[in-house]
Parts: C-alpha cells; sequence; structure tokens
C-alpha cells in the first residue's frame, strides 16, 4: 500500500521567505521553462549532437524544432509571435541547451541576444513588422561585425558604406560570421565616412537574397563545428536607407552594448558546457574500478572533482548575479566580463579534466566528453577575447579607486 | 462543441487526473521516478525507520500516464471534440508546478484539491477517487481521462474506483480512444492483446503508454498558462472524507540483487540447481 510522505521543499523552490533569497531562486515561468528545455534538448537534439559535430552541419530539424519550441524570440513580444518573457530565461535556455550541445546553444544565443534585441531596441515600427516575427518564428539572423584585419580592434572595420541619394552601396568583407549559413537576415556594421573613424560605422539590415552578397564556404573547425561560420563577401550591395537600424553613425554604440549582454549568454553557454561535461563524466567514475575500488573513491580523483564542481558554482553565481543585475537596470558590464571570463576559462579546465578522469576512453570519439573539450577553446576567443574582458575589467577598477 | 454532430456529448469537460503529484502529483511519486528514469542517477531511498521512502531533494514531476492523458484530452479539444479540458491534483502547494506544466501543455483551467501534512501522507487511490467522483459530478464532466497507474505506488485503482463511485463505465489501459456519437470506442491494452469496446457516456477512460505521445509544453504555452486560472478545493468543500483505512505498517528495499555465476554446461547447471535446493 502506498504511503506518502510530506515532501520538503527543495530549497530552490521555496517561496521567498526572507527578503534576500539566494541566487539559486528562480520564478515559477524560469523553472518551468528550464525543465521544458531540458526535456526538449535530451530528447529532440541530443541524438543528433554527433552527426552534426562530424558533418559540421546543423540538421534541418533541429532548427525548426528550435523555433517551433518558442526558443529562438525568447524575449520577443507574443505581437510578434515571440514568447514574451524574459532575458534571465534566456540564459537558463542557453544554459539547458549547451549542456547538451554548445553549437545549438551558440545559434540560439545570438539571435536572442544579439540580434532581437537590436531589433527590439533600435527598430522602427515598419522594421519591427517586417522582422521581429520572421525572426521569431523561422528565420535566423546573423550579426556581421569582424572581419580578416578587425578582430578585436573590431572598429578598424574597412567594409564601407557609400551614400546614393536614398540607398547606400555596401562593399567589403566580413569574416567568422556565425550562423551565416542559414541566416535569413544580416546585420551588418559598415563604415560610412572613414574620416569620421567609428563614429562612421552604421548598422545596415541586409536581407540574405539581396544582390552582390555571398555568402563563402564555411570555415573548417576545431569544434562548435554544427554552427556554421563563415566569411561574407559584399560586391556593390545596394540597401535602402531604410534598413538602417538605429541612428547613422552610432553603429559602434549599439555593437559595444549589445557585446555587454552577448557576454552574459556565451558565459551561460560555457557553463552548460562545463556542466554537461561534467555530468556525463562523473557517472563512469563511480562505475570503472581499478585496484578494487571506483576511481571516485580515491582521494586524488576527489580532490581534483571537488575543486571543479566548485568552479562550476562559482561560474553559475557569476553568470546568475551578472543576468539579474541587468534584468534590475543596474550596472553590470564588470560584472558580465568577469562571468564571461571565469566562465570560457573554467569551461577549458573541466572538459580537460573529465577527459583525464575518463582515461582512455575519453580520448575516443564513441564518448561525448571529447566534443566538449574541442568546443570550449572558442569561449576565451570569440566574442571579446580574455585579455580583452580583462583590460574592460581593469578599466572599471581603476575608476573604482578614483575618489 | 458538436460541430457537425450533435453526437458530441453536451458540455463535455474532460478532468484530467493527472497523478502527477499524487493524484496529480504525489510528489514520492515522483520520487521513485528517479531510479526508473533513464539517465538521471537518483536513487531511491528507504528512510532508516522503515516508515516511508525520503522523498528530501528528489525531482518530483507528472506522473507519465497523467501526461499521456492530459495530452489525449487536448488532442480531443483541438479536434473540436470536446469544449473543455480541467486539469486536476490533489496534494500541497506543490502540486501547482503539475497543473501548470498541464496547463502549458493546453488545458484550459486547473483545480487544485489542497491536501497537505497527514492527510497527504496516507491520500490513497480510495480517497482519489471519491474527490474526482465529487468533481466530475460537480462540474458535469462528461469524460474522466486520468493514467492507468502512478509510477509511485504502482496502484492501477482509481480510474476504476471513480468509475465505480459515479457508476459510469470504464474503458481503461487505453491505447486507442474515439468518440463516436455520444459514445467512446476504446481499444484496450490486455495480456491476450488487444480488445475493443464501446461505451457510452459520460464515461471514466485511463491512459495506457501507446496512446500518444504527450507534446512538449513550448516557451510560449508556459507563458500562456500564467494566465489561466487554478481554483483552490478542499475536500471538505466536496463533502469527501479523506480519512484512511489503512496503516502502513514498514517499507522496506527490495533484497540486494546477488551476483549470478557461470556455468559450463547443461549438467553444471542442473547440479547447480539441485544443490540450491530449487529442482
Amino acid at each position: 500500500m502506498s504511503n506518502r510522505p510530506v515532501p520538503d521543499m527543495a530549497s530552490d523552490q521555496a517561496a521567498v521567505v526572507g527578503s534576500f533569497p539566494p541566487l539559486q531562486t528562480y520564478s515559477e515561468e524560469e523553472n518551468m521553462m528550464r525543465e521544458a528545455v531540458k526535456k526538449y534538448a535530451q530528447e529532440r537534439i541530443a541524438p543528433f549532437v554527433s552527426k552534426m559535430d562530424e558533418n559540421s552541419a546543423m540538421d534541418e530539424d533541429v532548427i525548426k524544432s528550435l523555433f517551433e519550441q518558442g526558443l529562438m524570440g525568447i524575449e520577443i513580444d507574443p505581437e510578434y509571435g515571440g514568447t514574451g518573457s524574459t532575458f534571465f530565461s534566456s540564459i537558463l535556455v542557453i544554459e539547458e541547451l549547451a549542456k547538451v550541445d554548445p553549437s545549438v546553444a551558440v545559434l540560439c544565443d545570438i539571435q536572442n541576444t544579439l540580434i532581437n534585441t537590436l531589433f527590439v531596441k533600435l527598430g522602427t515600427p515598419a522594421q519591427k513588422e517586417q522582422y521581429l516575427s520572421r525572426l521569431s518564428t523561422d528565420m535566423i539572423g546573423s550579426f556581421c561585425l569582424s572581419e580578416a584585419e578587425a578582430g578585436s580592434d573590431a572598429f578598424a572595420l574597412k567594409t564601407r558604406a557609400e551614400k546614393h541619394k536614398d540607398y547606400y552601396i555596401i562593399n567589403g568583407s566580413k569574416m567568422w560570421i556565425s550562423n551565416a549559413e542559414h541566416a535569413g537576415v544580416f546585420l551588418v556594421m559598415a563604415n560610412v565616412d572613414p574620416s569620421a573613424g567609428y563614429r562612421g560605422i552604421t548598422c545596415f539590415i541586409v536581407d540574405q537574397d539581396t544582390e552582390g552578397l555571398e555568402i563563402c564556404k564555411k570555415e573548417n573547425k576545431l569544434g562548435l563545428r554544427a554552427s556554421s561560420t563563415c566569411p561574407l563577401n559584399f560586391d556593390n550591395v545596394k540597401v535602402p536607407e531604410k534598413n538602417i537600424l538605429g541612428q547613422i553613425g552610432h553603429g559602434y554604440k549599439y555593437a559595444i552594448g549589445m557585446l555587454n549582454e552577448g557576454r552574459i549568454g556565451i558565459a551561460a553557454q560555457m557553463l552548460g558546457l562545463a556542466q554537461g561535461c561534467f555530468d556525463n563524466t562523473i557517472p563512469y567514475t563511480r562505475q570503472r574500478v581499478q585496484f578494487g575500488k571506483r576511481i571516485f573513491d580515491f582521494q586524488g580523483m576527489q580532490h581534483q572533482i571537488a575543486h571543479v564542481a566548485t568552479q562550476i558554482e562559482a561560474a553559475r553565481l557569476l553568470t546568475y548575479n551578472a543576468a539579474r543585475l541587468k534584468e534590475a537596470g543596474r550596472p553590470f558590464i564588470k560584472e558580465a566580463c568577469m562571468a564571461k571570463y571565469f566562465c570560457a576559462e573554467l569551461a577549458t579546465l573541466t572538459t580537460s579534466k573529465c577527459i583525464e578522469w575518463m582515461g582512455g576512453v575519453g580520448f575516443t570519439k564513441d564518448y561525448p566528453i571529447e566534443k566538449y573539450y574541442r568546443d570550449c577553446k572558442i569561449g576565451t576567443i570569440y566574442e571579446g577575447t580574455t585579455n580583452v574582458q580583462l583590460s574592460t575589467m581593469a578599466k572599471f577598477i581603476d575608476k573604482e579607486y578614483d575618489h | 462543441m458538436g460541430s457537425s454532430t450533435s453526437l458530441v456529448p453536451k458540455s463535455v469537460t474532460a478532468a484530467i487526473n493527472a497523478h502527477g503529484f499524487g493524484y496529480f502529483g504525489c510528489p514520492h511519486t515522483f520520487g521513485q521516478v528517479g531510479y526508473r528514469l533513464k539517465r538521471t542517477e537518483q536513487y531511491i531511498r528507504v528512510k532508516p525507520d522503515n516508515s516511508s521512502v525520503v522523498t528530501d531533494g528528489v525531482k518530483h514531476s507528472m506522473n507519465p500516464f497523467c501526461e499521456i492523458a492530459v495530452e489525449e484530452a487536448v488532442k480531443l479539444k483541438e479536434k473540436k471534440l470536446i469544449k473543455e479540458v480541467v486539469a486536476v491534483s490533489c496534494g500541497p502547494q506543490q502540486v501547482q508546478e503539475t497543473i501548470r506544466t498541464a496547463l502549458a501543455m493546453g488545458a484550459d483551467r486547473g483545480i487544485h484539491v489542497e491536501v497537505t501534512g497527514k492527510d497527504y501522507e496516507t491520500l490513497g487511490p480510495l480517497q482519489v477517487s471519491k474527490i474526482m467522483a465529487a468533481l466530475a459530478k460537480k462540474e458535469e464532466a462528461q469524460l474522466v481521462i486520468l493514467g492507468k497507474q502512478a509510477i509511485d505506488d504502482d496502484c492501477n485503482q482509481t480510474g476504476q474506483m471513480t468509475a465505480a463511485l459515479l457508476d459510469w463505465p470504464q474503458g481503461t489501459f487505453a491505447s486507442e480512444l474515439s468518440l463516436e456519437g455520444d459514445k467512446i470506442k476504446v481499444v484496450r491494452e490486455i495480456d491476450g492483446g488487444l480488445e475493443t469496446i464501446k461505451i457510452n457516456t459520460p464515461a471514466v477512460v485511463t491512459a495506457d503508454l501507446r496512446l500518444n505521445t504527450p507534446r512538449y509544453a513550448t516557451l510560449p504555452n508556459i507563458m500562456k498558462a500564467k494566465k489561466k486560472k487554478i481554483a483552490n478545493v478542499k475536500p471538505a468543500d466536496l463533502g469527501v472524507d479523506i480519512t484512511s483505512r489503512l496503516e502502513v505498517l514498514r517499507v522496506d528495499e527490495p533484497p540486494q540483487r546477488q551476483a549470478g555465476m557461470k556455468v559450463e554446461t547443461v549438467d553444471d547447471l542442473v547440479g547447480k540447481l539441485k544443490e540450491a535446493g530449487m529442482v
């Protein structure tokens, strides 16, 4: 006969009793979203991960299901077919997706934190009408800033937009553009007035089928292979004036602003990557027996495992706090830099250690661990290298002592 | 909403007993979900005093068969064969989460029957069926769909008891369900194969594994679910006495599985069996 003991309230589901709940306190909506994405990722993405990595191609059905689940328009208003949820929900979604496949997570991250946010914040009613409902239902966007000669030094970009009457002609090329293979719209940073330096940088909306826009062969990458990364060529691409997003010459501001937020998204991606890798490794250490006991039971292993687990927890708190700060409208840039920097480094440490703990099998493609190891490296490089993050943080620290 | 047919039952409300928590969310039900799920590492432990299982920190979620029941009801509504889907759950505050999941899958509104503390510990199929019967009458439901059993207690009683209390026909272990006029055709999974029956409405149906594949709650639907109403009700309000007639004496873990041994030949096997006194 059944006996039903009263469940204790798990700490992260308890109603807020005091005024300062722990960081791992989520609204009911956030909990439900996370559970839904976790289940979806396990059932609809996990089976394709290894194939997508090998073929360096995102599965079309996976992309379609991301839209169907409402994961590509998390903060977009339901009026435009979006989910109408919050930034923190996006962060949780990205983290959950990254546990299963960081490539899928980055697709979702760029769409939500860069593309959608730019349209929502800067779009005219006409632009929002035209693009937001597509972005939430079936169209992927790409953010085009970097060039061969302009990476960390983004504002040294050379792509030129020449004004003619009521349109612009864009010439130049971009490099390292994520999602390019599947994107329907490109947000292109081009300079309308090189003599003004970075103050000439302007953001243009360029549709994928515009004449003169060439999406070149994707890079053959070490990791995040399912996410397409392509060079783009602009050969006299004609773009109407109404396709300028925001104001002329303000593109540099938008880029910096968006990347501050996108940083938290990348932090969430790296965090999920580390957690997913860890979750796939510990069960093995509890099963594998050598010298008559589980390898988990050796003190050397325990110390390493506990150290990594601590780093993951710290990374999680940094990321969640940065996200909550942003949502609260408080200054968050230094914390966002810290989160991205820490999570990327932590992902590298975790994946490296996990391969060691798995031993020989960790080194084979039969197990998912080596993929996490390859995927993590880009974390310290894209959306602001580790050195850039550190320098940005230092500037803030310097100012803090300015009295 | 009988569109083309007057055959569709009037004022059809399907009450889903999302035996999530308890009969709709029995948290300890979910506890045991832990060791049955393929990926999770959670194992269920019996408390040191052998009174029950440990539920602290054990993840809880909607009973899988209840998910299937909710999905079936939502599908019927999408086909415009029923008017409204009401999700019901009995238990403490936490069951509201399970009801919300049902709302996110497409149920229209929820009813939370509040049962807490000691009462909740002893809540069993008989009490829940009394509650379901009372609600079915109150809501004038034409169809009550439940999961065939909860995966924590495996009782497989609530559906049958509810039908008996209401004196309604029942279609249990349904792997296929269709409305035909004012009757329901149910294909049941039985030991010998499949049995097809036709029952009058109002009726009780319990969902088996192959009835459907439950949908994911999409994020937009989770947001919409926030606006849907969950009414609060107490068993006393329904005139139901939930005192248990049973007392659990003890709960024990199954014996540890012993290692087996390999033998070379059939003769060896027979020999070993004889030694163990089994032959």
